[in-house]
């Protein structure tokens, strides 16, 4: 029997750089390193996060912004997917969009948050409109990159056997591309939410998690509700973030090369 | 000749998508969405009207632009450098990985528009603000990467090198960070355009100049062809950067993948 190293255990030297850097945080406040009142306590904002969540209005907020979110999400995916196979499959169409993408691409979404206030009233409309539009290229462009990645051999050896067109489509394209969608997926849900809380910020007047922190900006003790808003933003952004990957882990076991493409 | 021909062919959609819009927005006559025609033209005013000793730079160009320009690139390198020193630390320390792995993750899952106005309270509005708002929104995609990279190199070329009695920090600039380089040129990647994105939004809501702050001067004055113009020009800067930035990679990571192809 091996001696058991506890310092091998993942589990424990996490939590315990977890506790380490709240010690650390709550002594140079304590011992006056870090002023308080720039930077609060660490116990105060733990206290401040715990206390959020029977904060009713602070969770009206964050189910707002997870509406939006996965709204948002689930029209990109409408979109993207079928958008990615039109173009994967059509090249000559890929070819006379490609420059027109090339241009939108790089344009941060951000920047038409000024414009998107203008032209929507409605605040919940804007944010999800945003989030489809940011979260749209990753996803657009691992369909498209995963369609490249088919094996020609698998459509070959169906359409030799006399599959129609939409059969190889349904059969050896949309399972194999299918891996490379999730991971376009997940790494638009963070974009979405990066988009839809920066939205909220801008925005104002409307609900979420952005304008909570925006409303509690007045207070003498803002830093604190900031920071424990943050917190929570950082814990849903982790368990999405969780979510995905362990739904593409257990659907895709089969595919070996998940690769990644940003 | 012949390959620029081609390419000039190639964009034939560009000119057919323009006319179109002109054509549509012409016939809604709405204010918020000009016709491009317009919005070239207050381009040009905006920024290139000025006089003739300084390449018909406008004030408004030779501020804001630059100003924007130089907040993104000084939080890209400061992320670049942190991001590279403490990734390529945890990924060569599997101790350390293991204390600093979830407050890793949990710090770069925190979407960075949520510590805005934390980043406000700590320096007030300022350059020093946004430039520490970008480094910490964009550092974990380099650091994650540069310690997957510095992880992943291969064991037979660090005992060679313990064997010709290289020393840790000959070890380090001629074994590790060389062939973790493919992995944190791909976290710079994806952190430099995040970085145009959050130095917009830091100028939107906390700025006095910029390209961010013109953006929503021309919103706030209901200039909407101001508005699109600006637009474009963040487009051609997110253009210009990601070419610029595939152009230094490739010469830089060209030996990679020649080595790559003897082994």
């Amino acid at each position: 029997m091996t001696r058991h190293n506890p310092l091998d255990n993942r589990l424990l030297c996490g939590a315990l750089g977890v506790a380490g850097l709240f010690c650390v945080m709550e002594v140079a406040g304590r011992t006056g390193l870090i002023d308080p009142l720039v930077f609060p306590l660490a116990s105060t904002v733990l206290g401040r996060a715990a206390a959020l969540v029977t904060d009713g209005e602070f969770l009206s907020d964050v189910a707002s912004t997870l509406g939006a979110w996965a709204l948002g999400l689930l029209f990109t995916v409408a979109l993207a997917v079928p958008a990615g196979f039109l173009l994967g499959s059509l090249p000559r169409v890929e070819s006379a969009l490609r420059p027109i993408l090339e241009f939108l691409r790089p344009i941060p979404s951000i920047a038409l948050i000024p414009l998107a206030l203008a032209v929507f009233s409605d605040r919940f409309d804007m944010k999800v409109l945003l989030i489809v539009y940011a979260a749209t290229w990753p996803v657009l462009i691992n369909t498209m990159y995963g369609l490249k990645d088919v094996d020609p051999l698998a459509k070959e050896t169906l359409r030799s056997f006399g599959f129609g067109k939409s059969a190889v489509l349904w059969r050896v394209s949309l399972p194999s591309t299918a891996p490379f969608i999730a991971t376009g997926v997940r790494l638009a849900s963070a974009i979405a939410l990066i988009v839809g809380i920066s939205a909220e910020l801008l925005g104002g007047g409307a609900q979420g998690i952005g304008s909570y922190v925006l409303e509690s900006g007045g207070n003498a003790d803002a830093v604190e509700y900031i920071i424990a808003a943050a917190i929570w933003a950082g814990v849903i952004g982790m368990v999405t973030n969780g979510l995905f990957v362990l739904a593409e882990r257990r659907i895709f076991r089969w595919h070996t090369a998940r690769t990644e493409v940003v | 000749m012949n390959g620029l021909l081609r390419g000039a062919v190639r964009l034939w959609p560009v000119p057919v998508v323009l006319l179109l819009w002109e054509l549509l927005t012409r016939g809604i006559e709405m204010l918020s969405f000009p016709p491009p025609s317009q919005i070239a033209t207050s381009m040009y005013t905006m920024w290139l009207t000025g006089p003739a000793e300084r390449l018909w730079l406008t004030d408004a160009a030779l501020t804001n632009i630059p100003v924007s320009v130089g907040r993104l690139l000084s939080g890209w390198v400061l992320a670049g450098v942190v991001g590279i020193v403490l990734g390529v630390a945890l990924g060569r320390s599997p101790l350390l990985f293991r204390f600093i792995d979830p407050l890793v993750q949990f710090a770069r899952a925190i979407p960075p528009p949520m510590l805005l106005a934390f980043f406000m309270a700590l320096f007030s509005i300022g350059p020093r603000m946004q430039i520490s708002f970008i480094a910490f929104g964009i550092v974990w995609p380099v650091l994650i990467n540069a310690s997957e990279g510095a992880r992943q190199v291969d064991r037979q070329h660090l005992d060679t090198a313990r064997v010709f009695g290289l020393s840790g920090g000959e070890r380090l600039f001629r074994i590790i960070l060389p062939s973790a380089m493919p992995k944190i040129f791909a976290g710079l990647r994806v952190s430099l355009s995040l970085a145009l994105i959050l130095m917009v939004l830091s100028e939107l809501v906390g700025s006095t100049d910029g390209i961010g702050f013109q953006l929503l001067d021309a919103q706030r004055s209901y200039d909407f062809s101001g508005v699109w113009g600006t637009i474009v020009v963040l487009g051609v800067l997110g253009y210009v950067f990601n070419s610029a930035f595939l152009a230094a990679e490739r010469r830089v990571l060209s030996w990679h993948r020649s080595a790559k192809q003897t082994t």
